[in-house]
């Protein structure tokens, strides 16, 4: 175009958005150079977005002045790209100062910066003129505070949401995991499955060295010497599920203390035979395989109260949950359908299952689907306790520690190795009979393994 | 309507009908319960075939009217260039092209009459231009100035339905309404291949054929539902599924506007004279991308779109209007000068839109007022206002 140079104006043109909620372009090639003249709609470029590449058609007629970017580099959204020289139109007849030629009058071609949160950008930022948010006008905040007025970047930015896929927020929600204390590996920094995986196993910052900045809440220790720590993580969904149980589910416990000095009599033989060569058989063996068994006798035990669906469900397979202390806490894995293994097969699964929740690997497959619990606070030397029932369940049996006592044992007193079981339930819909059936059951086992041959 | 469709004897199937002048005579079709044969009066080489029974719809389409389909053509595909340009020059945020459709829209929408009321699609640009639309009109929802366009009854054309079918219902409903209205109007509904897979189209059809409601469901399918290909939405001929629901349809050649034009005239006439609902199926292409935001080269074949370019509904009737006599330059150049000035209309409607106000939120919620929603603008507008007297140091 060759309009009179005393009658043109310079106009900018800023990369929009070409897409749906993209914040950036790359240039991939010019059309044009500095010094043509262009009509409008004239192609000057090829684009490529992340969806496409695409032509940009000029949006004046005029002469190129300034190319801003070389072909090939990555353009912000917003960021001026072209600079034309073009006759001034009526609108430019209105009184503009002239102190401001290179002002775009059409209306702005994009915010200059846009929150990279593809669809839905929440509100641009404001051209300048207004708050973003309500100005306080405190009467004795007219002196203004140095502080506040050097620091002006200092206001807190909301953070933005951790960028994931609604698959992983949901398995990283199931699993307890704050999004927010994950580092993605995925492109742009998105987190992925493996990294909620990752997070869950411990790998690869949660173990313990302190150098690590993992996912662990950082405790802060105040001058007065209390430790705060914040609740999230595996914390936090450990209380929540606790919350939830403990106040959906009735509780009732029930206690039984019982010899089991044959139980232990048998663990010992089948330590020193050959047939469990190699597998690590302990009390908790012996109890989970007792407790499969009773609730072949006392099926209601296996079961869930349905809220939504107004339906107790019981289960057909036994999924024996095992409460294990991990690095990143309480974790309760279960070995599906124990119910089907023989005794050596149940030793082993229990002996992988803890060694891997000890190793801070357990898959998520293997924390779902539960139908009943098993803690074993024996290991700390507890005796007796009421545990709080794993969320959905319907019954958790604590094993007390096996101590020396001294006990009735042919009419006469012995020392014998006696162990105290604890057994909740949930009182919807596992009444005390059902409840008090199922423990003595357990008991008979481990009182007198032979006693099987009766219940099976 | 298939038991009606009578057409030339070669190449009875399909879009690539290749078949010359030659054959000149008018074969009496055979009754298909399948509405397979594509009725097409000009061919793809521009050629205008007889038909024995659609010939008699467009009988009054004489030279001028030809000519003036051909400007209705030239200028949406205008429109829609400058569209896509005002997109790409960051004024609209998005646009859907209807590139290649022009026929299909144009023959329909200029056989509807002003008290027909259209429920549209968002790709239906050409139809709104046929109903006189505001050219800024069309851009205002994609600039984001407005969550609609116009008022629906200025032009009985409501506003785009963006989500995949609705408006079917809402034809279907408006159509049970014109009966108890006692009108003689039809509502028509346009909508894609994609649409036909969704429960609404479906349930549409069902409503329209029990109450017999006056209702033309216009099908374009431009063979792709963004990325999917037609062939998923459907392992038959769409159109054959409306006789399913008993309700006539028939297949035309969407890239033949004349084709296009006799066909929805057959079903407007069925719809007022009490015969209800007619599916059309106009078999068209999407030449461009789904929206500006789309690629379809990620997609779809090139060699696809080159076949498609070689039926290109302008050209064809172009070489028709050219063979005729009726392509001097002197028309093309008013067709240009048309074309032109629309695009400079449409741009600096565009260009010149007035941005909305906060407070524009509130419009256009309820008819009438609302003692509620006013405490709620009053709310926000003294919100609003505060900033004014915030501080000067307050914004950032």
């Amino acid at each position: 175009m060759t309009a009179s140079r005393t009658n043109t104006r310079i106009r900018e043109f800023r990369l929009p958005d070409l897409g749906e909620g993209l914040t950036e372009s790359e240039i991939v090639q010019w059309h044009v150079a500095e010094g043509d003249t262009v009509e409008l709609n004239q192609i000057i470029a090829d684009v490529e977005t992340a969806k496409a590449v695409v032509e940009l058609p000029s949006p004046y007629a005029g002469v190129v002045v300034r190319l801003h970017e070389a072909a090939g580099t990555v353009v912000d959204v917003g960021a001026p790209i072209v600079s034309f020289e073009v006759a001034a139109g009526p609108d430019d007849a209105v009184p503009v100062p002239a102190s401001v030629p290179d002002e775009p009058v059409p209306a702005e071609p994009a915010p200059a910066r846009r929150e990279p949160n593809l669809v839905g950008y929440g509100a641009a930022v404001e051209k300048g003129g207004r708050p973003q948010r309500r100005g306080r006008s405190l009467p004795a905040a007219n002196a203004p505070q140095p502080a506040a007025v050097l620091q002006p970047a200092a206001a807190p930015q909301p953070r933005e949401r951790p960028r994931s896929t609604p698959p992983v927020r949901k398995l990283a929600r199931d699993l307890g995991i704050t999004l927010d204390t994950l580092t993605g590996t995925g492109p742009g920094a998105l987190i992925t499955r493996a990294d909620v995986l990752a997070a869950l196993a411990g790998t690869p910052s949660s173990t313990a060295e302190p150098a690590s900045p993992g996912p662990r809440p950082r405790a802060v220790r105040s001058s007065t010497g209390e430790i705060r720590t914040p609740i999230r993580g595996m914390r936090k969904h450990t209380a929540a599920a606790m919350v939830a149980s403990a106040f959906s589910a009735p509780h009732a416990t029930e206690f039984l203390t019982i010899d089991v000095t044959p139980t232990m009599e048998l663990l010992a033989e089948l330590k020193a035979g050959r047939a469990f060569e190699g597998t690590r058989v302990t009390p908790l063996t012996v109890v989970s395989k007792a407790v499969c068994i009773a609730i072949a006798r006392n099926p209601i035990l296996n079961s869930s109260w349905d809220e939504q669906a107004q339906e107790i469900v019981q289960y057909a397979d036994v999924n024996l949950g095992i409460a294990a202390a991990t690095p990143r806490g309480l974790l309760v894995p279960n070995i599906k359908a124990a119910q089907s293994l023989t005794l050596k097969d149940l030793a082993q699964a229990l002996g992988a299952l803890t060694e891997t929740a000890r190793a801070g690997r357990t898959p998520p497959t293997d924390l779902a689907g539960g139908t009943i619990s098993i803690t074993n606070i024996g290991v700390f030397g507890i005796d007796a306790g009421t545990p709080i029932l794993n969320p959905g369940e319907a019954a958790i049996l604590a094993m007390g520690a096996v101590r020396s006592t001294p006990w009735e044992y042919r009419g006469e007193i012995a020392l014998r190795s006696v162990m105290t079981l604890s057994l909740s339930f949930d009182h919807r819909l596992v009444d005390g009979e059902q409840g008090s059936r199922f423990l003595a059951d357990v008991g008979t086992i481990l009182r007198n393994p032979a006693m099987v041959l009766t219940m099976v | 309507m298939a038991q009606d469709g009578t057409r030339p004897g070669p190449g009875s199937t399909g879009g690539n009908d290749d078949a010359g002048p030659a054959s000149g005579t008018v074969l009496p079709g055979p009754a298909h319960a399948g509405a397979d044969d594509l009725v097409q009066l000009i061919d793809h080489h521009g050629v205008r075939h007889p038909h024995g029974h659609y010939d008699a719809l467009v009988a009054d389409v004489d030279g001028a009217a030809l000519q003036r389909l051909y400007e209705d053509m030239v200028v949406v595909r205008r429109i829609d260039a400058e569209a896509t340009a005002l997109q790409r020059q960051g004024e609209l945020a998005l646009w859907p092209p209807l590139l290649g459709q022009e026929a299909a829209q144009i023959g329909s929408g200029r056989a509807l009459r002003s008290d027909d009321f259209v429920f549209s699609s968002y790709r239906e640009n050409a139809v709104a231009y046929c109903r006189g639309v505001d050219l800024a009109d069309i851009l205002r929802v994609w600039r984001g100035n407005a969550s609609s366009g116009w008022d629906p009854y200025t032009i009985n054309m409501a506003t785009p339905q963006v989500i995949i079918g609705a408006q079917t219902l809402h034809a279907t409903g408006y159509a049970m309404g014109i009966v108890n209205d006692g009108a003689d109007s039809v509502a028509v509904a346009y909508f894609g291949d994609g649409a036909t897979s969704q429960g609404d189209v479906n349930e549409a059809m069902v409503f329209a054929a029990s109450y017999q409601a006056p209702v033309i469901f216009f099908c374009q399918n431009n063979h792709w539902a963004i990325s999917e290909p037609v062939g998923l939405q459907a392992h038959v001929p769409i159109a054959r599924r409306a006789p399913g629901f008993g309700i006539p349809s028939v297949r035309v050649d969407g890239n033949d506007v004349l084709a296009c034009l006799a066909v929805t005239r057959e079903a407007l006439a069925r719809a007022r004279s009490g015969g209800g609902p007619t599916f059309i199926e106009a078999v068209t292409y999407r030449m461009g991308p789904h929206t500006t935001a789309d690629d379809p080269t990620r997609y779809r074949d090139a060699n696809e779109l080159e076949d498609w370019a070689a039926r290109d509904p302008l050209a064809r009737l172009a070489t028709l209007l050219d063979s005729l006599g009726l392509l001097d330059a002197g028309y093309t150049d008013s067709v240009k000068a048309r074309a032109d000035a629309v695009a400079a209309e449409l741009r600096e409607g565009c260009l010149s839109m007035p941005e909305p106000a906060p407070s524009d939120v509130f419009k256009h919620v309820y008819s009438t007022p609302n003692s509620w929603l006013d405490r709620q603008q009053d709310h926000y507008e003294r919100y609003l206002a505060s900033f004014a007297q915030a501080p000067q140091e307050g914004p950032r």
